[in-house]
């Protein structure tokens, strides 16, 4: 079945089984494989890549049922060097083994766009779609902090 | 994993997805899919064609007109969101704002939800006791049922073969005392135990009450005897013991158990969760 999206800024046609998930297409077909597998159900957000700007799992979606939609993943985060998000998870050492890194900065890249003034409180809530098994949270916390008030927060 | 393999269309209106599922009962209708798609992930579920109508305009949109009308296709994400839903049935917006986590909101949908039938899940819980209403096509035409009839068992709904829910039709509550209270599971966060109370109060009185409760049971129900404890009494600590004992004898013939939560548990903690209901309501 063809689908066609627009993935980073650049539009990809392709004729692929109806089954196959989105998190598919991204890393076997357009070899995107910064957008990561963890749990393959739907729990942990290593595969969390934005549709039309809205957070997605995207091993909970088919790629056909993303035809036509706009989707950003990891590699296409950045206008340049590296996204606000990026640059606080590094300089907040917001990870050990990196391993769910990407979905963490996708999901908490959306979660401060629609809601830069989030208390601690609120992002440890709103974490609970993303996994992490390595660092207690903690850094990666304190970078979602550091990001909200670049982004926009903090007033 | 990769499902089963499988035909996919995408309707061009409900009627084309109610023709598209009445032909063949191995077809299933796909809304935001994150309910069946992990279910056909591990092979628990193994439909030969889906019948997408995540797109349809009809099947979208939240209003409130005398009574609140939610598109079946609006996500968890738009519901909890939306000042309509929040004046007209707050307790429906806290349960879907609820429901999984950000991601899992932007894209499940109330109608996939419902048509599901997670015992566990909240908004179901919400709906029954709310008494809203469930709009369903099918090729004869349009029908309504109950939230309280429409949920039958475990994954167990009244919707048959080629029938699609239209849009869920809940009553304006805002003059009501209202909440709905779970105990998550302390991985999964579905719940264990939940409870919805709907209170229509006149001064310091309980005029009536709706109850209903999930999670500890196979399906979201109406606790009958619950609601005639609270009704005409003042909540005081009398009436919330009348009805957490009463609540554990309404559900003690639907109860579902497992190893760490077993169904005497759960149904204990109704009455406590029944309890904290009443007492979130009145604030």
């Amino acid at each position: 079945m063809k689908v066609s999206m627009t993935v980073n800024g650049k539009g990809v046609e392709r004729d692929v089984e109806p089954r196959m998930l989105l998190v598919h297409f991204l890393r076997e077909e357009l070899d995107m494989t910064g957008t990561k597998i963890g749990c393959d159900t739907s729990q942990c957000g290593a595969c969390t890549v934005h549709l039309d700007g809205k957070a997605l799992k995207s091993c909970t979606m088919l790629a056909v049922q993303a035809d036509g939609a706009d989707i950003t993943t990891i590699e296409g985060l950045a206008n340049g060097d590296l996204h606000v998000m990026q640059e606080s998870f590094w300089e907040n050492h917001g990870l050990q083994c990196g391993y769910c890194t990407p979905g963490m900065i996708m999901s908490t890249t959306a979660l401060v766009q629609d809601n830069p003034n989030m208390s601690e409180g609120e992002i440890r809530h709103q974490l609970e779609g993303n996994l992490c098994r390595c660092t207690g949270y903690h850094n990666i916390v304190k970078a979602v902090q550091q990001a909200s008030e670049k982004m926009g927060g903090g007033d | 994993m990769w499902p089963k393999e499988f035909d996919y269309v995408r309707a061009s209106s409900v009627d084309d997805a109610i023709q598209q599922t009445s032909d063949n009962t191995d077809a299933k209708i796909l809304a935001g899919g994150h309910s069946l798609l992990p279910a056909m992930k591990l092979r628990l579920s193994e439909p030969g064609k889906l019948v997408d109508i995540s797109r349809l305009a009809d099947l979208k949109g939240i209003s409130a007109n005398g009574t609140l009308s939610i598109g079946a296709m609006s996500t968890h994400a738009e519901i909890a969101a939306s000042a309509d839903v929040q004046q007209y049935c707050a307790s429906l917006a806290t349960a879907c704002g609820m429901v999984g986590d950000h991601q899992v909101r932007n894209f499940g949908t109330l109608g996939g939800n419902i048509a599901h039938a997670d015992p566990a899940s909240d908004p179901p819980t919400v709906l029954v006791a709310a008494g809203a209403t469930i709009h369903i096509k099918r090729s004869r035409g349009e029908r309504s049922v109950s939230a309280e009839d429409f949920f039958i068992d475990l994954f167990t709904t009244d919707l048959e073969d080629g029938e699609v829910i239209t849009r869920i039709e809940v009553p304006n509550l805002s003059g009501h005392k209202a909440a709905y209270v779970k105990m998550p599971h302390p991985a999964s966060r579905y719940a264990i135990v939940g409870v919805a109370v709907i209170l229509e109060m006149d001064g310091d009185t309980c005029k009536s009450a709706r109850v209903a409760v999930g999670g500890a049971t196979v399906s979201a129900m109406r606790a009958s005897g619950a609601e005639s404890a609270l009704s005409g009494s003042s909540l005081d600590d009398a009436a919330l013991n009348a009805a957490a004992s009463a609540v554990q004898s309404d559900i003690s013939d639907a109860l579902m158990g497992d190893v760490s939560y077993p169904e005497s548990y759960r149904q204990a903690m109704s009455g406590v969760y029944l309890k904290r209901a009443v007492k979130a309501a009145l604030g």
